[in-house]
């Protein structure tokens, strides 16, 4: 057995000082290549390992208390029926129970084997739903041509959106939210970090404002977004989340750039002042790409917590999006709601995750200190 | 007498005000002729760098003035070019952006391939061609310090200041470097002043040599003329009468001034007049009349 291990573990390493011959088997020759293999087995092996043993654990304790609670929920319903319609009524119920009967599914933490069959059929909406969209599309391709000919709006398609379509559409929120945030906070970052004057007059109002929750953030842009648009049929539930998302997540750029601006290496400020840079290039060239790490991990932080406050915002705002698909679901009490809360947890905490990791990979592309990596 | 490159009358720097007043160096005299090449030897905290961001403008005297040929400087400008002890590299440049980057502050006005070709050949010069598209991360100390030469050598400085160039690099490149800034310093003999820690390196490089004394208010020492003939050889000057003559007396000089900082310097310890607190002694007599 450990012979036909050692062999293939011996060849994948290609060591070129280990004779391989095929007529005698010596199992010392193979050994050290074979420990040699496990002191150099990968560490991303390892902690791969590590992470599925303990989303298995998760799985294991996710299953065990939603199991209890569902007991929990199912004694206290047929108490309570015992208590109200008798002895009789209550068998009756714990039989519904233990049927599996929608009618009196006990409402609480779904399990996981819950929220993957949820998953499967918001998966299956979506194709329903796109299908509906793109017979709605060909039935009207010819109609709207017309209209769009005699210069009337086209007709579009105005059925509930499906869950992907939800997700897009708070991805897009969050990417002008984040724009937003990217052209408020870094030219504002740049010249307070500039000038120590400035920074003394931004510095109660950073101080203030960034730790005001999304919600009153949230209200503030609606108070005066709501004024602006005053009269115009533009999307305002859309630009009063894109706003707040903005304006909640811009603080950790805004401090990020004016630290990384003002705190510029000496040396570098030397250079360009004994070369007499003028102002624009000594911004351009020294002072901005010393900035970049520190700007970018400030960018970072903000597109965490854009997706963060998008929920909720998305949640008050009644903007469409993940926030508003889990507060309808919600406020729904479907008997898979729940289950369908908790895959869109999944899908926001993932979506997260990935929009972090494409921040990290732009970060490492533009910063100097990593370009050799 | 024409008017000294640079000219430093009665100068004192200090640092802080009232009792945190630091003195670092105390009326200074000194003028910088046209085309010497001057060492400023000194030990380590006495005040060199101070003394050549003066020079640069990137510092200005507490009191006195420092005049660039007859003129007060007022801050820093290309034509006095530095040599920086730490190359001062923009990291996220390469080799030939670093260069341009002065290059094209100074000669704005070039042709793009004037410029271009102007740099390449500082660049060539350092021997740095075949890394000319390199960051400053992917060099060694001696190759970032070339950068740094090529960058201040390609705007063409009036006067070149080098503040402890090489003290970072290990003997072997900072000997080589030592003989490549002389090659490129005698092509044109620009008024050069060096300031550095190591004597030999002044005595190689210099004509002149000032020791500047250690410790808070450094002054300036006396200063050694270096008449050995240039081009000067490394291995035999080692056996130069004149080379071992002036290295003695700078030495010695340098090792008085270190003895006599040393005597100066009070190292007794005051310690508090206290006593100490025991189990049973006086300052617990409270504690036992309480219980």
């Amino acid at each position: 057995m450990s012979q036909t291990i050692a062999k293939p573990a011996n060849e994948a390493i290609n060591q070129p000082t280990s004779v391989t011959t095929a007529k005698s088997f010596n199992l010392k020759e193979y050994l050290p290549s074979l420990t040699r293999m496990k002191s150099q087995l990968p560490g991303l092996a390892k902690s791969a390992g590590i992470t599925l043993a303990s989303m298995a654990l998760f799985l294991l304790v996710w299953q065990l208390s939603s199991s209890y609670l569902y007991n929990v929920e199912a004694e206290s319903r047929i108490e309570r029926v015992m208590a109200e319609q008798g002895a009789e009524e209550a068998e009756k119920m714990k039989a519904c129970i233990t049927s599996g009967d929608v009618s009196c599914k006990p409402n609480t933490l779904p399990s996981p084997t819950e929220v993957l069959n949820a998953s499967k059929l918001l998966l299956a909406d979506h194709y329903v739903i796109s299908a509906d969209k793109k017979a709605f599309a060909e039935k009207t391709a010819a109609v709207n041509a017309q209209r769009i000919a005699a210069g009337q709006d086209a007709i579009t398609y105005t059925g509930r959106p499906s869950f992907v379509d939800q997700i897009w559409t708070s991805l897009y929120t969050v990417a002008v939210g984040m724009l937003i945030a990217f052209f408020i906070a870094v030219p504002i970052g740049v010249i307070i970090g500039l000038n120590e004057n400035l920074r003394t007059a931004f510095n109660w109002f950073i101080q203030v404002f960034k730790p005001v929750s999304p919600v009153v953030w949230l209200l503030l842009v609606f108070m005066i977004v709501k004024t602006m648009t005053m009269g115009s049929d533009s999307d305002t539930s859309f630009l009063i989340s894109a706003i707040s998302v903005g304006l909640c997540s811009m603080w950790a750029t805004l401090v990020n750039t004016s630290v990384g601006v003002s705190s510029v290496n000496q040396d570098y400020i030397n250079v360009a002042k004994v070369l007499k840079l003028g102002i624009g290039q000594k911004i351009f060239k020294v002072i901005l790409p010393s900035a970049i790490p520190l700007i970018f991990t400030g960018l970072r932080i903000t597109v965490s917590v854009a997706w963060m406050v998008l929920i909720a915002v998305e949640l008050l705002a009644q903007s469409p999006g993940l926030g508003s698909f889990v507060w309808e679901e919600f406020q729904n009490g479907a008997n898979d709601s729940n289950a369908k809360i908790i895959a869109a947890m999944f899908v926001i905490g993932f979506i997260g995750f990935l929009l972090d990791r494409v921040m990290y990979y732009i970060q490492q592309s533009v910063s100097f200190e990593k370009a050799l990596a | 007498m024409s008017t000294p490159v640079i000219e430093f009358r009665n100068v004192s720097k200090w640092y802080g005000e009232g009792d945190n007043k630091t003195e670092v160096l105390s009326s200074i005299n000194l003028k910088i002729l046209e085309g010497e090449f001057l060492a400023i030897v000194g030990f380590t905290g006495s005040g060199k760098t101070t003394l050549v961001n003066m020079m640069t403008g990137l510092d200005s005297p507490s009191e006195g003035e420092v005049l660039y040929r007859g003129k007060p400087i007022t801050g820093p400008a290309p034509e006095r070019g530095i040599i920086f002890q730490n190359y001062s590299l923009l990291p996220w440049f390469t080799v030939y952006q670093n260069v341009a980057l002065a290059v094209n502050q100074v000669h704005p006005d070039w042709p793009k391939d004037k410029r271009d070709a102007h740099i390449r050949n500082f660049i060539e010069m350092v021997n740095l061609t075949p890394a000319i598209n390199k960051r400053p991360k992917e060099l060694s100390g001696g190759m970032k310090q070339r950068t740094s030469i090529a960058r201040v050598l390609a705007t063409d400085p009036d006067l070149l200041l080098m503040d402890e160039p090489l003290s970072a690099l290990d003997a072997l490149t900072r000997g080589n470097l030592q003989e490549e800034i002389l090659k490129i310093w005698s092509a044109n003999k620009r008024t050069a002043v060096l300031i550095t820690n190591d004597v030999d390196e002044g005595i190689f490089m210099a004509d002149r040599i000032i020791p500047l004394e250690p410790g808070e208010k450094s002054g300036l020492g006396p200063e050694y003329q270096v008449n050995i003939a240039r081009p000067r050889d490394k291995k035999a000057m080692n056996t130069d009468p004149n080379f071992k003559s002036v290295r003695t007396e700078i030495l010695n000089y340098l090792v008085q001034l270190g003895e006599a900082a040393k005597m100066d310097r009070d190292d007794s310890l005051k310690l508090p007049d206290l006593q100490p607190i025991m189990p049973g002694t006086q300052s617990f007599a409270w504690l036992r009349r309480a219980s």
